[in-house]
Formats: C-alpha cells, structure tokens, sequence
C-alpha cells in the first residue's frame, strides 16, 4: 500500500486555489504497521481518546488541529504583576491580550463562522481575557450555546485557579473535558511577589495572606479535577530570580495532585506593555535557561513544549494567528453551522496520521541502529500535518528537534520574522533569525534561496531543501543516519 | 451618597457590574456608569465598596 499523498492544504485553504501539492512525497509507509491506531505507546486508549485531537495537550494532535479562544470573560479577581489589564493592541499577541471582547451570543456567532471555515478547528477554549471561573455566568452561557449547535467541539478553559473549585460540578456537567490552572507558586512568600492583591468572599487580600488563599484553592481545585477524571494542564509563568528554581518544587506538588502537563512559559515583559514586572526591570528567562529548567523537570508531570502563549482571541493551528479574519464585522451575521468541512478534513487526518505514526516508526528504528552516540539540533519550517512544507523565507517560527540515539524529541520553538516579506529578503531581519537559530546544527525547509542558505553556512547553520515535503521525522533519521555514517539501505533493508 | 466610575480608566471588565449588591452598575451606551439613586456605598452589606476592591484600576472607583 502507498502513503496517501493528500494534501491537506486543499482542505484546509479557505480563501481560493485549492492547489494540491503534487511536490508532496511519500512520507515511507512500513506495511506492516499501516491501519494500526497513532497512539503513542506511553498513553492508555482513555486518555488518548481525549487528548488526540487537542493541540494544547497533545504535541501530536497541534500538527493537525487548531484552537479558538473566545474573550467573553474579561473580569478577574486577582492581580498578577505580570499582567496590565489595560493594554489591548492588535499587534501583540500573548495572553491576556485582547482586541474584541464578546458576549456569548456573538461569541456562538464567530465560533460557528470559523468552524465553517476553518476545518481543523477541534476545540473552543475561555482565556479571559480575566477569568473563565470567576466571570463563569458569560462562560457557562457560551459553552452552552456553542455545544447545542456543534456537538462535537472541545471545550477547555484556563484559570488562575481561585474561583475554581465552586465551579467543579458544572464544568463536568458541562462536559468540559480539558482545564487549564496557572500555578506559579506552592509557597506564598514566592506568591507574594507575584500576586499584589486577590479579591475572595467580597473582600480583598493582599500580601501572604492573598497568596496562601490563592494557593489553597488552587491545588483544592486541582484535585477535585483530578477526582472527576477532568485532564487539567498546569500553566506556570517562569520568572528568574522569582519563582524559576521553585518551579521544580511546583512541578512536584501538581503531579502528586494528578495534574497531566506541566507547561513552563517564559514570562514576557517588555517595559511598553505596562505591567508591573516590566515597569520595574524584571527580566523574561532567554531560551536556553527555559529549557535548562524544562530538562530538569522531566520526570515530573509530562512537560510540555510546544505552547505558543497564544492571545485570549487566538484562532488557528498553533504559530498562526488568524483571529484579524474572524472579527465581529467580518463575518455574518448569522452564519448557520456547516458540518462539512470539519468532518471531510477529520477522515483524511484519521488516514494520514497513520502513515505519520508508520513513518515516525520506522525514523526511530533506523535511529536505534546508529552506533555512535551523538546528539542533532534540527529546526523545522512547516505548515502542519506533520511535514516540512514551509519556505524558510514565509516561516514565522521554527519548530525544533532534537535527535539522539534513543529517539527524535520535540523541544520547543523558535519564533522569528518572517525572512520574505513581499519577496524581498532583509539583510537585518536574516542576522534576526541567525540569532534565534543558536544551537541549531541544520534547518529544514520547503524552499530557501541561495543567499540566505550561504549566510546561515557562514554563521555555522546548515540548511536545506532537500528534505521538502517529508515527514519530519524521516528527514531528521535519514539526516542523522548520514551524519554518524550509517548504511540506510542496510539498515532499513 | 455614592460611588462612580471614572471612565477615561475603566476597562470595561464588568467586574463591578456582577459584584455590586445594590445593582446599581450598568453599562451603558459605551462605558459602565454608577446610578447615584441606586448605589449604598454598600454600607450595612460589605465592610468595603465592592467595585471598588475588585477594580484592576486603581483610582477608578472613587466617592462621588
Ligand atoms: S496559551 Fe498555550 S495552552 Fe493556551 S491555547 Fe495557547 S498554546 Fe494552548
Ligand atoms: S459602592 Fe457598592 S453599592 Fe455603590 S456602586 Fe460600588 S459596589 Fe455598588
Ligand atoms: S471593575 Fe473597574 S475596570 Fe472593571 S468595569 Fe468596573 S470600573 Fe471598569
């Protein structure tokens, strides 16, 4: 039987062509392990079932599937220095930023607008802009009405954790299935210097006393989640000097109380966006010290590295952004849900995600027959489905890889500028993506031209499109098997 | 007495709106006003005016 070569571009393009990439390569397809189901083998079926289609909680499922986050819950009851609900810009994306805040009928409104248009859309998540629990009337009200028109969506929140456990009961017989807690401390006098007040019982608390509330009714929330067999992710906002080293003892702590991920992020605080932490220095942690405390929690609860600390109005694949599509002006007024798209992309993905898993296979098997021990940093260009498909020119970040002997390892991404805006490469914005390639051994892409690919050569970066259209993983076994003088035909024979 | 909002600082989160146990926070046309007629102060409900220790702003929710 041959790879399935369709593309999942001519689903997923919304505005015209439709263009098959008659480029794409078969991605090797071992017979015998064609039609078996892609789940990792570390994972019992329940969980899988729930996570599979999920880009947040699983690295798998956010090559294929996308998120929407409605902002219809913009108040919140406790202050983190590291937030300024203030700030709204249409060209910052991170949390708590938000440019079109909702009710929840106009929220049902462009969650079945994107749904008909956007066919990898798999899950609708409540990020604030404040607080999904405490402002729980508008999310309650949202999920109900979304659920009643498209049965089959997600629906995940995220909270600080503090109205939580009031909410517990509902949010099972909401049938929500994921739930995100941001903890960023077990200890309230790390707390204390992250939160300044929190406002609990009609009255508000500062100091220790905030943050040992706070504390409290995070890890009651937790467990009772755990109790009700809801998958919860735990968000922590890295912040050196802060809470960094304490993050382990966090880690710790939430995977006692069952907690499935464990996401590190790294605190961002430009001066420009007003919050407390920027206006008065504190620095982020830069990539190399994330990932030095991302390696050390291994172990803890399962980590995970491929957040992109998305804006509270984020709609696309994970890396892409395409909320400015979906504004209330854009889309009609009462668009009727559409099923079509949804279900004929689910059924090419069922098959194709297979012949991912195959090829996946057999990358690992030709990696374990390499003798020498060696590691490989690869960053990838792609656009989904698993594949190097993206030009390095158009790429907005790097997906990163790490390859040893015992396996290929996703690690994290790299964010960048875009290198083509219009065609035209930029000296200055090529020095940019040097910078953020550091540590990188190769780059794989679709496409590169000769200029870049010879400065990258100059700063150590080897990059190519020899690989274009492959799975990700049979390029990076093939790449390291070549690397460490490996005989693939004998090998694989 | 009363309380009102400065609007220039509000940021429309509508956490007042849902605390406030006199009902007397509403939004209107473009911006979350106080009724004077409604508002208690919240005396005799809460040791302390209610929008004003749930305003992110500080400043925002002042005596009238
Ligand atoms: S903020 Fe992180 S966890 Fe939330 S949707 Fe974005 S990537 Fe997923
Ligand atoms: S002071 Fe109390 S009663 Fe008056 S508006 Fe604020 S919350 Fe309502
Ligand atoms: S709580 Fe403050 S910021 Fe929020 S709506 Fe009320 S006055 Fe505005």
């Amino acid at each position: 039987m041959s790879a399935p070569i369709i593309s999942l571009e001519s689903l997923t393009n919304t505005t015209s062509s439709g263009q098959l990439l008659t480029t794409a390569k078969s991605g090797g397809c071992a017979s015998s392990s064609c039609g078996s189901s892609s789940r990792p083998t570390d994972m019992d079926s329940a969980t899988w079932e729930k996570i599979k289609d999920h880009p947040c909680f699983s690295e798998a499922a956010h090559h294929y599937f996308a998120r929407m986050h409605v902002a219809v819950a913009p108040a919140c009851n406790i202050q983190c220095n590291y937030c300024n609900r203030k700030y709204d810009c249409a060209n910052e994306s991170r949390p708590g930023v938000v440019s079109e805040k909702l009710t929840p009928d106009q929220a049902l409104r462009k969650v079945i607008a994107v749904a008909n248009e956007v066919p990898q859309l798999s899950v609708l998540g409540i990020a604030g802009p404040g607080d999904a629990c405490y402002d729980w009337k508008k999310t309650r009200a949202t999920f109900g009405r979304v659920a009643r028109e498209i049965p089959d969506i997600k629906l995940c929140i995220s909270t600080n954790g503090l109205a939580l456990p009031e909410h517990v009961d509902e949010l099972a017989e909401l049938n929500i299935s994921h739930v995100t807690i941001t903890i960023n401390m077990v200890d309230p006098a790390v707390g204390e210097k992250i939160y300044p007040w929190i406002f609990y019982g009609h009255r508000r608390y500062t100091g220790m006393e905030a943050a040992k509330i706070l504390h409290e009714r995070q890890m009651l929330g937790l467990e009772m989640l755990s109790k009700r067999g809801i998958l919860t992710k735990i968000n922590s906002v890295m912040i050196p000097g802060v809470n960094d080293q304490h993050l382990i003892e966090v880690n710790k702590w939430v995977k006692e109380r069952g907690a499935f991920l464990h996401n590190v992020m790294p605190l961002i605080s430009d001066p420009a966006h007003g919050t407390w932490f920027g206006q008065t220095g504190q620095r982020g942690p830069n990539a190399l010290e994330l990932k030095a405390l991302q390696d050390r929690l291994e172990g803890g609860a399962k980590l995970m590295r491929h957040c992109r600390q998305c804006r509270a109005d984020a709609v696309g694949l994970l890396g892409t952004d395409r909320g400015q599509e979906f504004t209330l002006d854009q889309i009609p007024f009462e668009p009727g849900y559409n099923s079509g798209k949804r279900h004929a992309y689910r059924e090419v993905v069922a098959r194709i995600r297979d012949d991912h898993l195959a090829a996946k296979n057999q990358a690992i098997t030709t990696l374990a027959s390499v003798s020498v021990r060696g590691s490989l940093h690869v960053a990838v260009a792609t656009k989904g489905g698993g594949r190097i498909n993206e030009h390095f020119g158009h790429a907005k970040e790097f997906q990163v890889y790490e390859a040893s002997q015992t396996g290929i390892k996703f690690v994290g991404h790299r964010k960048v500028e875009p290198y083509c805006r219009g065609g035209w490469g930029e000296e200055a914005t090529l020095g940019g993506i040097i910078a953020a390639l550091e540590g990188i051994d190769i780059v794989l892409c679709a496409k590169i031209g000769d200029c870049p690919q010879k400065q990258l050569m100059e700063a150590g970066i080897r990059a190519t499109e020899a690989f274009g259209y492959d799975y990700i993983e049979t390029a990076i076994s093939a790449l390291y098997a070549a690397e460490y003088g490996l005989d693939l035909s004998k090998a694989t024979a | 007495m009363a309380f009102k909002i400065v609007a220039s600082q509000c940021t429309q989160c509508g956490a007042c709106e849902f605390e406030c146990p006199s009902d007397a926070i509403e939004f209107k046309g473009e911006k979350y006003v106080i009724d004077p007629n409604k508002c208690t102060e919240c005396e005799g409900v809460f040791e302390l005016q209610q929008c004003a220790s749930v305003c992110p702003v500080p400043k925002t929710c002042v005596p009238a």
